[in-house]
């Protein structure tokens, strides 16, 4: 209570820099998802981890000093002083808005770095999806295409450069580049497959593209991330799989083949739902 | 009145007047007779629109025929056929319980109708919160049907956004802000108790949904969903439009009175923070709700008149509904958590008698949010597709909120450095504040980046993250002012024991049910599912056990507030925080005129341990009406 301003300054900074370490290094600890099943995933597991990592501190700080405080500033029991008339100090504020400035930007940048990279080759602009303006199936690129296809309520996959072959499962091969055109032919859906760090919404009219880099063989959980209506919490698929390339050009031959004598409808690039005749 | 002065002998006012009794039994019986003639009207016409346009034009009618019979209109005719006005206001029409329950112009009556009107829709939506919580106890064998599951999700985050918007600057800025800067009334008395007004007949309507099978859509009412909801989704349009004006209104009002009626010496550097809080979350309100008034008009239209605004197979888009939906969206939160933070800031100096530490950055703070709030709409949408260029430039703004955030922490750490705190059950839910705002913070920062929100958003991530920021942020806040104001708006203190406990009882239980969220949505669980993984049967059922007894801490505070209120013999005394600030020095009850002399301000406020003598603040003349 009596402690000089240096005593309590010092006594804060030394809990706080040995506690921050012990937080930091418990946090490296902490394996973050969506785990490394896919590049994307990977970036996502290690930004998360850094957050983790650089919010400790802080967090660290704030509730010690809080904590601090409350102890060590207590009103002497019976009495009612008042204490010393600071109304601010500037060069303090310039450097805590600096310092948080700093942190926000290194922030940002490693997100828009972040970004930029899991579009891996294309252009920024159409990272992430587009208003139906690329043609699906036509690409020559050596991305591997896939459609998803949201509906009330589950999801289908179809896979133009297959013929449009289609599948109520989505299986990927290892090592490749997927392209996800994401639509819907009702409302909207979200596609959110945890372990490939995939999500995109799913809009009637519009193909949503989004892009990602196998990177490990297993199985992933395709769940519904946008309220879609009362079967919403239903709309997951846990049977998803990501397959060696040989066993993934063996599954496709089969599903072609399985499909070659039903016809299935016109593939498009995006669906809309049947006009509404509401008033006739 | 003015009649009088106006000089206009040739038009005496006629000797008729209303014949109508205006009171709140005329209110509900109008209402009633509006809602059944609205029914009639839209169901006359002869759309093919599964009824809609019935109710929408029952609701609106009602909502207006209700306003008409408590009063709404009496001046307004009054003026039109030049009948005898009312001379006095209507405050002096009714005495006792009656006034409370009936349209009155004093802002202090109508911050406490305010109060016991969020109070009420905050339990509504708290037992919705509970259904939510019990439905959520078993991952595949639900107790509601997946409509009526999503039908509670729904209304309760209606109910809540309700209250969140309004239950700071309702009850506290209305009642406070005229103290704060010295004068006797709000610019616009009328507007002012029309924002109170509009507020029972949103939450009546939002009642009725479920008469009317609910909606399914969550608080965001998304198009196509919303297309296919049925009549109780009507409810959530007038519903919704109701508060929008009374945002607006609210918020027109704030920034006249705070700009144009603050006392002599009251300049912008000596406003208490808690009304730049109130002023800042005005200026969100005023320019923000009419997004959302505009939006559901359009989804109105498209519901009844067969326009297709947000319909894609014709023309329209639902992308142009989620884009309406989110300016008005984002900085709606920010309405929400502004006059939090004003709160907090208010309240840590006069406990930690200490002047508030950086008053300058701190209102550049507040200024600083209301500005960045206008950019960041776009980060509920990173993952839409819209717009992908854009998202860096979201990113970046969003993360930006940071630093006018981190502003209010470091205002408070510099208050509280070197301070004397007395630990007081305000003071508590303050710290509190601190604790669980830098939770909802720190996640907030984790959802703000585009990779790692791919994977968090539209998860119980995002959900714990807004929880930790409105609950643990705002409603802490509120309580905090309840425990705070409560003598000073009813003449009785709140025990202080119970207080205690009801803090720690609240703080723990809120942590330790809100804080295993995010672990649920790092680890696959999305929102709004009435079905989950049965993995996370544990954690969701630990969750539950805690928010039964997160709301049993909120019922005991119904307890200890009804108690102090209506049970304690205890008179309050006038400043019993021994505050500084110029709402204590004056006398409890408070006069009808807050200021028989508007005071003059000579020095900032918080001027705690300075050596200046207390503000010596002349009562009003007038006998004091008891306020209970």
């Amino acid at each position: 209570m009596n402690a000089s301003e240096r005593t309590h300054t010092l006594r804060l900074a030394i809990a706080w820099a040995v506690l921050s370490v012990v937080g930091v290094v418990i946090a490296m600890q902490v394996n973050m998802p969506p785990g490394d099943q896919t590049q994307q995933a990977s970036d996502e597991s290690s930004l998360l981890r850094l957050m983790l990592i650089l919010g400790t501190p802080v967090f660290v700080g704030v509730v010690l000093f809080v904590l601090y405080s409350s102890y060590a500033f207590r009103q002497a029991p019976g009495k009612l002083e008042d204490g010393p008339p600071r109304r601010g100090n500037l060069r303090m504020q310039w450097a805590w808005v600096i310092a948080t400035a700093v942190i926000v930007f290194a922030l940002a940048g490693i997100g828009i770095n972040g970004l930029a990279n899991s579009s891996a080759a294309t252009t920024f602009a159409s990272s992430g999806g587009s208003l139906g303006s690329q043609t699906v199936g036509t690409s020559s690129s050596d991305r591997l295409q896939v459609q998803v296809i949201a509906q009330q309520w589950y999801f289908t996959y179809r896979y133009p450069g297959y013929g449009g072959a289609e599948s109520t499962h989505l299986v990927l091969p290892v090592n490749a580049n997927v392209e996800l055109h994401v639509t819907s032919t009702d409302v909207i859906h979200s596609f959110w497959a945890y372990q490939l760090g995939v999500k995109a919404d799913a809009n009637p009219g519009v193909d949503n593209i989004t892009y990602v880099t196998t990177s490990k063989t297993g199985s992933f959980t395709v769940r519904c991330a946008e309220l879609c209506g009362i079967w919403h919490g239903n709309m997951f698929d846990t049977q998803g799989q990501v397959v060696s390339q040989g066993d993934f050009a063996t599954w496709v031959a089969a599903l072609q083949s399985s499909q070659s004598d039903i016809t299935l409808p016109p593939y498009a690039p995006e669906y809309f739902p049947s006009p509404r005749v509401k008033g006739s | 009145m003015s009649e009088m002065t106006s000089g206009a002998t040739l038009l005496q006012p006629s000797e008729r007047r209303m014949v109508l009794p205006t009171n709140i039994l005329t209110g509900i019986l109008l209402g009633v007779v509006g809602y059944w003639a609205g029914v009639q009207i839209g169901n006359g016409f002869g759309f093919n629109d599964s009824g809609n346009t019935g109710v929408l034009a029952g609701y609106a009618l009602g909502s207006i025929m209700f306003l008409v019979g408590i009063g709404f209109a009496t001046y307004p005719l009054a003026r039109l056929f030049g009948w005898v006005t009312p001379s006095q206001p209507a405050y002096d029409e009714h005495q006792g319980v009656w006034r409370y329950l009936n349209l009155s112009y004093d802002h202090k009556v109508i911050g406490i109708q305010y109060l016991i009107a969020m109070l009420m829709a905050m339990l509504f939506g708290g037992i919705g919160a509970m259904f939510v919580r019990t439905n959520l106890l078993s991952p595949d064998t639900p107790i509601f049907p997946p409509d009526k599951y999503l039908t509670l999700v729904s209304m309760h985050s209606v109910l809540m956004v309700f209250v969140a918007s309004a239950a700071i600057v309702g009850p506290f800025g209305n009642f406070f802000v005229p103290l704060m800067i010295g004068t006797n009334r709000m610019a616009f008395p009328r507007l002012e108790a029309l924002s109170l007004w509009l507020v029972p007949p949103a939450l009546v309507i939002m009642l009725l949904s479920p008469v009317f099978g609910g909606f399914q859509t969550g608080w965001t009412g998304y198009t196509p969903l919303s297309e296919q909801a049925g009549q109780g989704f009507d409810s959530y349009i007038v519903g919704f439009t109701l508060i929008a004006i009374a945002l607006v209104v609210s918020g027109v009002n704030m920034l006249t009175t705070v700009i144009s009626m603050r006392a002599p010496g009251m300049t912008w550097t000596r406003l208490p923070i808690f009304v730049w809080g109130v002023f800042s979350a005005s200026i969100l309100g005023t320019f923000a709700a009419p997004v959302l008034a505009a939006a559901l008009s359009m989804q109105a239209l498209d519901r009844t008149m067969n326009t297709t605004f947000f319909v894609s197979s014709n023309g329209g888009s639902p992308y142009l509904w989620e884009n309406l939906f989110w300016i008005f969206g984002h900085p709606e939160v920010y309405i929400f958590i502004l006059p939090a933070f004003g709160i907090v800031m208010e309240l840590i100096p006069h406990f930690a008698r200490k002047p508030l530490w950086g008053y300058r950055i701190a209102v550049v703070g507040l200024l600083g949010v209301t500005l960045l709030s206008w950019f960041v709409w776009q980060h509920h949408l990173f993952v839409s597709g819209i717009a992908p260029a854009l998202r860096p430039f979201y990113m970046l703004s969003t993360e930006m909120i940071s630093i006018p955030t981190g502003i209010v922490f470091l205002v408070a750490f510099g208050t509280l450095w070197r301070s004397r705190i007395s630990m007081t059950v305000p003071m508590l839910f303050c710290l509190g504040f601190l604790y669980n705002f830098l939770i909802g913070g720190i996640s907030g920062v984790f959802l703000s980046d585009v990779p790692s929100d791919i994977t968090l958003h539209g998860s119980y991530f995002s959900m714990a993250h807004f929880h930790f920021t409105i609950v643990g942020g705002e409603i802490f806040a509120i309580v905090a002012a309840i425990y705070y104001w409560f003598p000073k708006m009813t003449g009785r203190m709140l025990n202080a024991t119970a207080g205690k406990i009801h803090f720690w009882w609240m703080f723990i239980s809120f942590n330790l049910a809100f804080t295993p969220l995010f672990a649920a949505g790092i680890l696959d669980m999305p929102r709004r599912v009435s079905t989950y993984a049965p993995s996370l049967q544990g954690l969701n059922d630990w969750v539950t056990i805690w928010a039964y007894v997160l709301f049993s801490s909120m019922l005991f505070f119904a307890g200890i507030v009804i108690w102090g209120w209506f049970f304690n013999s205890k008179l309050a005394v006038a400043d019993p925080w021994h505050a500084r600030s110029i709402e204590w020095q004056l006398p409890t009850p408070l006069p009808r005129r807050n200021f028989a002399r508007i005071p003059t301000f000579t020095r900032p406020p918080y001027d705690y341990g300075e050596g200046v003598p207390r503000p010596l603040i002349e009562p009003g003349a007038e006998s004091a009406p008891a306020l209970a």
